[in-house]
């Protein structure tokens, strides 16, 4: 077999790793009357530099580099183009706001670079101690970013609750860990399953399992480890939202599946009945949360709960198009959530001022354009024809239909049908007549990189409601890298 | 379309001219049918998603090429009804006009099940995001209301037709309708599959106790939609899917819907009595002719099955054409309310006799269009069900005296303050040209009605054939 030079299995990083130093290194010495936008583009520049990197490790052979601590495969390069292109996306929705001079700009850019390292790391880590490493990378940058605007009140509040109770969480998952090294004596993740198949003890890693879904699940904020995603995702601004809300949980879903189906497949009756439960919980609790909602940011915090209980139904399938429909979901559900909150961001200017649901009424009349994106992904994410979200969803639930959870399917299926209210009501306020008496609140011109954003997530979000053949095949070769263990598990 | 320039009628323009050539590229449908042909005709079976095998696979038989006329037929005389009405947002009010044509075509003419559901579903948004545009004052709350009334169904619909598919590995509606002639499948899972199909069809059309969504909706909608609002499409996938791919579950059901349907002819007549507002009346009057169609369905019998397709079609151009002269009477008053009216016909003559004649169609008076069906589907469903049907022949007085008292109401007797004060022109040129096609359609529909019945036979007679029986008696044993 060719032998590839070690460093190609973590170009991406590096190269995002290179960017960030860079970012941080130039802000000192850029002349005071510069505009601070251009650190923008330079880290634009190193994320596109990351994602074609990621789509060029394609063309290498499948395999791992420094002492099998990480991976390159079909399923770390979807992750990887996944993540890159949320971060870009977040990215293009930021450079606006944050070019007024009012926050230093120095720290944003380096900071989401520096997330997109963990993230991707996450993706492409086989070793559990990498694993922590990259999820912690990836968490302190989001802890940060959530409280960046430290002179409002409830960013700092957000970035503390938001990091207390994440490394709280963190803490589960390290534990895990142990508790995995202590059944098994090793950490990498294929020796885990390999040396769970002759001696184990099964209570162990039993408990083992169970400690890393408690952190993995408040990270893609599954309930009942959800409590903090409401507060956060309201206090937070907006541009940060769209990014958390989405790349983190992304990766957070590759480490999942990459440890449930790569470390601990044999458990599987065992983990199974927990994200049987935790997917039946978080999307009902998601979607009822919602319901009550005025506040536009947490109703979407509870439909993010709703849309990461739709995802793990597709783990409980316990099969290779299970997998596939899990990653398609992600891509889906990335594409529609940073789309909605590149309009939320921009509607709501530097410091958030359309907040409630009566807050948008008539958006679509101010800005058409602006008001129809944001119904698009409304529709997306409520699920109808023609949209990424709605074979998103039914793959998810085709995957766990064919497994024999029919139960699991009619709950999702039937709280899909409850959350199409609160969508519809936001949808139904950006298209209704604006009230008389209500103060007109002025929307921001479009500028090109925010369209260009609403552009790149409203195709995505079409394409894959038109096309989803493409997206799926590649999560299909990605979900591949698994099925030998599963084949012999079944 | 978005690139069309606000001003002016140039997008009314364009729209009449798309939904006009629409029109008569249905038209091409009838003239070149192959009566006797087995099976469906004008196919066209393309790959859409490799997998799971989704295919784009289109055509029509009897039943669905007159939907798909009728569907052709009314577009233009909605853009005509809607030419002064809609006078703010155009752009988008024809743009999701067109989107629901294209909706609703496309659930007619699919027979793959996946690509029928996408369409399904689809015609749920442009719809809901019509009646709160241009709703009257509460259209935000109706719209919502007919949203999730008939979305939650249909998210049940998606797990059956996701079941089959997983049971049989095809979404091919004639793929399927072999498959399952052949029992392969526990009887008792085919029960609640097609419960589940009939759940969120029932509710679109909407069969007594699930229409509570109607009365809101048809009222608040603007004329265009009100128009396609109710019927069609629930009841064609009545006939298409929980008959064609189930029949004996069907018939296990059949006693619990004739039931149903005649409860639902007798309420929708008697709420429909006490309206104040003409439209909500139209709402339950639909309500009430619609479950005359169910009682058609569910009786198996070829004579109800022609009357139900029948009286589908005559929904769609008779109350179509009343719903066409209130919006004429509403943009001239800014109105509904029977009690402001009166006197009506000594103003506006020419829209008096329209709307008397279109009442007639709607009771069924011989030599129009009503007739036919309502003696099709009484005839054809007697025999079976005596009691239930002649409960709802009572349905055919009480319509008689809820419409003529409407229109004795509105048009004759003095004139009110209302109608003597405000001085207004009678139905112009435009308006004219919307509502004679239909008067014209329903006397020839009255009179001429084997040249559709014809069609319709071919479908329907496979239909009722006789099912195998299911192995598990499930439900009730139709009574002898």
């Amino acid at each position: 077999m060719m032998q590839v030079p070690q460093v190609y299995r973590i170009l991406p990083e590096v190269l995002l790793t290179i960017t960030g130093v860079l970012l941080m290194l130039i802000e000192p010495v850029m002349p005071a009357g510069m505009n601070r936008k251009l650190m923008g583009y330079l880290a634009l520049l190193g994320v596109l530099a990351a994602l074609i990197a990621s789509v060029w490790q394609l063309g290498l052979p499948p395999g791992t580099a420094y002492y099998g601590t990480v991976q390159t495969d079909a399923f770390s390069v979807f992750f990887h183009v996944l993540i890159c292109s949320i971060v870009l996306v977040a990215l293009l929705i930021a450079l606006d706001v944050f070019d007024a001079g009012k926050e230093k700009p120095a720290e944003y850019f380096p900071l989401v670079v520096f997330g997109a390292v963990g993230m991707c790391l996450m993706s492409s880590a086989v070793e559990l101690l990498l694993v922590f490493i990259s999820l912690e990378i990836s968490s302190i940058a989001t802890y940060i970013l959530a409280a960046i605007r430290k002179r409002t009140g409830k960013s700092p509040e957000a970035g503390l609750k938001y990091f207390l109770l994440g490394s709280f969480a963190t803490a589960f998952f390290l534990y895990g860990i142990a508790l995995t090294f202590g059944a098994t004596g090793t950490t990498n993740i294929t020796e885990v399953a390999a040396a769970l198949t002759d001696s184990a003890t099964p209570g162990f890693a039993g408990l083992a399992v169970a400690m890393v879904l408690i952190g993995l699940g408040f990270k893609v904020s599954a309930a009942p480890f959800q409590v903090w995603t409401p507060d956060v995702y309201e206090g937070a601004p907006s541009p940060v939202v769209a990014l958390m809300s989405t790349g983190p949980k992304v990766a957070a879903f590759a480490v999942l599946l990459r440890i449930l189906f790569s470390a601990y497949p044999q458990l599987h009756l065992h983990w199974e009945l927990l994200l049987w439960i935790m997917a039946a919980l978080s999307m009902t609790v998601g979607n009822l949360g919602a319901l009550r909602q005025q506040s536009v940011k947490r109703m979407m915090a509870y439909s993010s709960i709703a849309h990461a209980g739709y995802t793990l139904v597709a783990f409980t399938a316990v099969s290779s198009e299970g997998i596939a429909a899990a990653m398609f979901y992600t891509a889906t559900y990335a594409a529609m959530n940073v789309g909605a909150f590149a309009v939320i961001s921009h509607a709501g200017g530097y410091d958030d001022r359309l907040v409630s649901v009566a807050d948008y009424r008539g958006l679509a009349y101010r800005s058409p354009l602006l008001g129809g994106a944001l119904a698009f992904f409304l529709l997306s994410l409520i699920g109808i024809p023609f949209t990424g979200g709605f074979f998103g969803k039914f793959y998810v639930f085709a995957a766990a239909l064919h497994s024999g959870e029919v139960w699991l399917a009619v709950i999702g299926l039937v709280n899909s049908g409850v959350a199409a209210y609160y969508y519809l009501r936001l949808l139904m306020s950006v298209y209704g007549k604006p009230a008389d008496d209500a103060p007109v609140q002025l929307i921001p011109r479009l500028k090109g990189s925010l369209t260009l954003a609403l552009l790149l997530t409203v195709s995505a979000t079409f394409i894959l409601g038109i096309f989803p053949g493409r997206i799926l095949s590649m999560a299909r070769a990605g979900a591949a890298t698994f099925t030998a263990v599963i084949a012999s598990n079944k | 379309m978005a690139l069309l320039p606000r001003r002016g009628r140039i997008i009314q323009w364009f729209t009449l001219f798309v939904t006009l050539v629409t029109f008569g590229l249905t038209l091409h449908l009838p003239a070149h049918f192959l009566y006797r042909h087995p099976g469906f005709q004008f196919e066209t079976n393309l790959p859409w998603i490799s997998s799971p095998s989704i295919r784009y696979h289109l055509g029509v038989d009897g039943i669905s090429m007159w939907l798909v006329v009728l569907t052709g037929f009314l577009a233009p005389l909605g853009v005509l009804a809607s030419w002064t009405a809609i006078n703010h947002r155009t752009k988008e009010f024809y743009f999701l006009f067109l989107l629901q044509q294209t909706a609703m075509i496309g659930v007619f003419v699919s027979l793959d099940l996946f690509l029928y559901y996408a369409f399904w579903e689809m015609t749920l948004v442009p719809m809901a995001i019509l009646i709160a545009m241009f709703g009257r004052d509460r259209g935000t709350e109706a719209a919502i209301k007919f949203f999730i009334y008939a979305f939650l169904p249909s998210a049940l619909l998606l797990v059956a037709i996701v079941w089959l598919y997983a049971q049989t590995g095809t979404f091919d509606f004639v793929r399927l309708q072999e498959i399952l002639a052949q029992n392969p499948l526990p009887a008792q899972a085919l029960f609640w599959a097609s419960l589940a199909f009939l759940l969120a069809f029932a509710v679109k059309v909407p069969i007594f106790p699930l229409h509570g969504w109607l009365g809101d909706a048809f009222s608040e909608a603007p004329t265009a939609m009100a128009m396609v609002l109710a019927g069609k499409l629930g009841l064609y996938s009545i006939l298409r899917f929980n008959l064609g791919l189930f029949p004996a579950q069907s018939r296990q059901v059949a006693p619990w819907m004739i039931a149903l349907a005649a409860i639902g002819v007798l309420y929708g007549a008697l709420v429909a009595l006490v309206q104040k507002d003409m439209k909500r009346l139209m709402a339950f009057a639909t309500l009430s002719s619609l479950s005359f169609c169910t009682l058609g369905i569910f009786c198996f019998a070829v004579s109800g099955l022609d009357g139900a397709v029948y009286q589908i079609l005559n929904e769609g151009v008779s109350v179509g054409a009343l719903l066409l002269l209130l919006g004429f009477m509403y943009e001239r008053y800014g109105t509904y309310e029977i009690a402001t009216y009166g006197g009506l016909a000594k103003p506006m003559p020419r829209l008096a006799t329209l709307f008397v004649f279109t009442t007639l169609s709607l009771i069924g008076l011989p030599l129009l269009n009503g007739f036919v069906a309502e003696f099709l589907i009484l005839s054809g469903s007697f025999p079976g069900h005596v009691r239930w049907v002649a409960a709802a022949t009572l349905g055919v007085i009480l319509s008689a005296a809820y419409m003529l008292w409407m229109v004795q109401r509105v048009f004759y007797g003095s004139e009110s303050g209302m109608v003597a004060d405000l001085k207004v022109a009678d139905v112009g040129f435009r308006e004219q040209i919307a509502v004679w096609p239909m008067a014209v359609l329903m006397l020839l529909m009255g009179v001429a009605s084997p040249y559709w019945i014809r069609a319709i036979d071919d479908a329907v007679v496979k239909l009722s054939a006789p099912a195998p029986a299911p192995e598990l008696g499930i439900g009730m044993a139709e009574k002898p």
